[in-house]
């Protein structure tokens, strides 16, 4: 049983949210509670989300939070989205969520918000349906935080791209059926200039998943890298302007970096929640250990910085949503969210006990899960650099 | 056929309920709250009856705070045509006692001439039990409660009940109250599309007065209390041992 509505009071707040969010918000949590958590023990094993879990989901229309009516979407704005991962991030199951996101905020929008009318109304659609899984591929082996620093080569020949180098740690990258690639096409132009991004096909001829890997959490996530040999991509595969591939990754990341941020604090008040409920059960000492000060204060404070955290979330996705520039916000909420609900992890695993370290527990996956989100997206010393430019 | 469904705003049944400090009935400031569970199973069964064509318009009606309107919001974003709220009070701790919702009902349902009422069994918040066979006698139409199966056939409903020795089927004549069973159907969810389009959905808001019901409370709550915490168990070697103890107790 969910402990007292701790979720339930900003994020059903009239100030941030309406009726539509909130009815979201309803909707998500019960596929949350009836589709994914009795059934994800499974998918951790498996090291990968169904499709057949993606494709309900895209039926209920949570694909097409963003994208505008004509393209089969609902046309809100950033604080669905905010709903959309804070309930996915509760759900314990971080494998699930980050497949789920990263396919409707991290992948996609790069088509969505690049693409060329064609582009669009061919993949658009089918991304909102679940019909098409999308995955973003940007990182390399020799290249994560320095963005510029890709060496993935796209050469012209004729009216095609030809495509020749290595992807890492790819969400998605397995199962996805259609990836937006970043390549470098013009390595004398100057570096913010010399990046573009493709449409890539699964079944393109000399794309393949060089491995799937084997991560310390988000185990029902499937992650790869992946080897481009000589891929031949024609001209229309081109997203967005030839060159113009490392601004539109920049400008994607701010929407990338707030889902983060939101998946994470939905992760960190599902600890809180579920650390209480153990608490009070668990005694120790002839009381439960709910009793115990050093204990509670440390977890009231742990939840007044949550609540903190994801109130400004709220805020800034708000100030999004009207237009205002909150770059320098976003980027302290990925460094802030990142680094909280690793601490926050650590000190529920420490209140479980024993348990807290056995697999058995929900909160030792939850652990795991939660490392990366200080790393994935921009890691938090990336992220605070991003906080001093602007102080 | 016009289907008129009743829904109740209540405590959402994932909250771990607290009685508040003066025992005067449980916390609701800053819980969560929702459709009742039977009232969403009603308003299924009201939307699969219009896709049968059995059906032509699918009514939604809450009787309650301002704030039920949410809870009409979702009846409309499951699939109903079009929603009434009676506001009957403002304070959400208030709740409406079943006669007072009954009248209310049956004033509506005499402007609103429905063929069939589709209620929950009961409120999970109370579990009076009580609303669908109050209004069926004001109206004196039949009722059919604790339905799990219901077919319309021209002008009878078969219903077939969940009754303690086991499942009994029962003709109705039309136009009957029907209160409805956990096992009937499974609500669907409601769609994004689907929720967009409830926003565009007529939603009347009228009040308790406009129907001249007086909802003053006739009931007195005494004491609102926790149930008894469990007390802690005892591990038995064997069945002899289980069958000594339970002598002990007084259980066997
Ligand atoms: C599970 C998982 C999924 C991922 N999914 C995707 C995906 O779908 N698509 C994609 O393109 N990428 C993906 N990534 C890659 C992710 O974005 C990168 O791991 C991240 O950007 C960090 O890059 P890196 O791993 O190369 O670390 P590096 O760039 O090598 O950095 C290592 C560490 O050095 C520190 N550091 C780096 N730069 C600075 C600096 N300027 N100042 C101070 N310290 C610094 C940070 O602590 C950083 O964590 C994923 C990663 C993981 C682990
Ligand atoms: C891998 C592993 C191997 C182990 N091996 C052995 C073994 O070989 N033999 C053996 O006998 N045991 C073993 N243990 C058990 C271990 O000693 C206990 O897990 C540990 O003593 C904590 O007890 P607990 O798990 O019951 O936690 P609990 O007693 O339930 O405590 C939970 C948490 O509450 C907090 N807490 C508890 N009391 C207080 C207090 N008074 N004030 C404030 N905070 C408090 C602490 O943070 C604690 O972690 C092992 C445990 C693990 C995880």
């Amino acid at each position: 049983m969910t402990a007292f509505s701790s979720f339930d009071n900003a994020g059903r707040s009239p100030l941030f949210f309406d009726d539509t969010l909130r009815m979201l918000r309803d909707q998500v949590r019960r596929f949350v509670e009836t589709e994914i958590k009795p059934h994800a023990d499974a998918w951790e094993e498996e090291g990968r989300t169904p499709r057949a879990l993606l494709r309900k989901m895209g039926e209920l229309g949570f694909f097409g939070i963003r994208y505008p009516e004509e393209l089969g979407g609902a046309a809100l704005d950033q604080r669905a989205t905010v709903v959309w991962a804070e309930e996915l991030g509760r759900s314990t199951y971080s494998g699930v969520a980050i497949t789920a996101l990263v396919h409707t905020d991290m992948a996609s929008v790069h088509i969505f918000n690049a693409g060329n009318e064609a582009q669009k109304v061919e993949w658009i659609p089918r991304c909102i349906s679940g019909e098409a899984i999308s995955a973003v591929a940007v990182t390399e082996p020799g290249a994560g935080s320095d963005v510029k620093g890709i060496s993935t080569r796209a050469r012209r020949e004729g009216g095609d791209w030809v495509l020749n180098g290595a992807k890492m740690f790819i969400t998605n990258g397995v199962h996805a059926d259609v990836y937006c690639v970043a390549a470098k096409t013009d390595p004398e132009a100057r570096p913010s200039q010399s990046v573009t991004m493709f449409l890539v096909e699964k079944d393109t001829p000399g794309f393949t998943v060089s491995r799937a890997l084997d991560k310390h959490g988000w185990r029902s996530s499937d992650t790869a890298e992946l080897s481009f040999s000589d891929v031949r991509v024609p001209d229309a595969n081109v997203l967005g302007s030839a060159g113009g591939g490392f601004y539109e990754i920049m400008k994607n990341f701010q929407n990338e970096r707030l889902v983060i941020g939101a998946m994470a604090m939905g992760e960190a008040q599902a600890a809180l929640d579920l650390t209480l409920d153990y608490l009070r059960e668990r005694r120790a000492f002839g009381a439960p250990l709910w009793d115990k000060q050093a204990i509670r204060q440390r977890l009231a404070m742990l939840s007044a910085r949550v609540e903190a955290c994801r109130q400004m979330i709220y805020a800034t996705a708000a100030r999004a949503a009207a237009g205002e520039d909150v770059v320098r916000e976003v980027s302290m909420i990925k460094a802030l969210a990142g680094e909280l609900v690793n601490e926050v992890m650590y000190d529920c695993v420490q209140f479980h006990g024993g348990m807290g370290f056995m697999r058995e527990s929900t909160i030792e996956r939850m652990s795991r899960d939660a490392r990366v989100q200080s790393i994935g997206g921009g890691a938090t010393e990336v992220m605070l650099e991003e906080v001093a430019k602007r102080m | 056929m016009k289907v008129l469904v009743p829904v109740k705003r209540v405590i959402d049944y994932n909250v771990k309920v607290r009685v508040k400090a003066d025992g005067s009935g449980v916390d609701l400031a800053n819980v969560k709250m929702s459709m009742n569970p039977f009232d969403e199973i009603a308003v299924e069964e009201a939307i699969r009856l219009k896709e049968k064509g059995a059906a032509e318009e699918v009514v939604a009606v809450s009787i309650g705070v301002k704030q039920a309107q949410e809870t009409l919001r979702t009846a409309l974003a499951m699939g109903a045509d079009r929603a009434i709220l009676v506001v009957a009070a403002d304070d959400v701790h208030q709740d409406i006692e079943p006669l007072a919702v009954a009248k209310i009902l049956k004033a509506v349902i005499d402007e609103e001439q429905p063929g069939l009422v589709i209620a929950g069994k009961q409120a999970i918040d109370n579990d009076m039990n009580a609303t669908g066979q109050m209004l069926s006698a004001l109206l004196g139409w039949s009722q059919a409660t604790f339905a799990s199966e219901l077919d319309i056939d021209g002008d009878h409903a078969k219903v077939t009940r969940e009754v303690d020795g086991g499942l009994q089927t029962i003709k109705v004549k039309m136009p009957c109250v029907v209160t409805v069973d956990l096992r009937l159907n499974e609500p669907r969810y409601a769609s994004l599309p689907n929720i967009m389009k409830a926003k565009k959905k007529p939603l009347d808001e009228k009040t308790a007065e406009d129907y001249g019901v007086d909802v003053s409370p006739r009931l007195e709550v005494v004491k609102t209390a926790e149930p008894a915490e469990r007390a802690a168990g005892i591990k038995v070697a064997d069945v002899d041992e289980l069958i000594a103890k339970l002598k002990e107790a007084g259980a066997i």
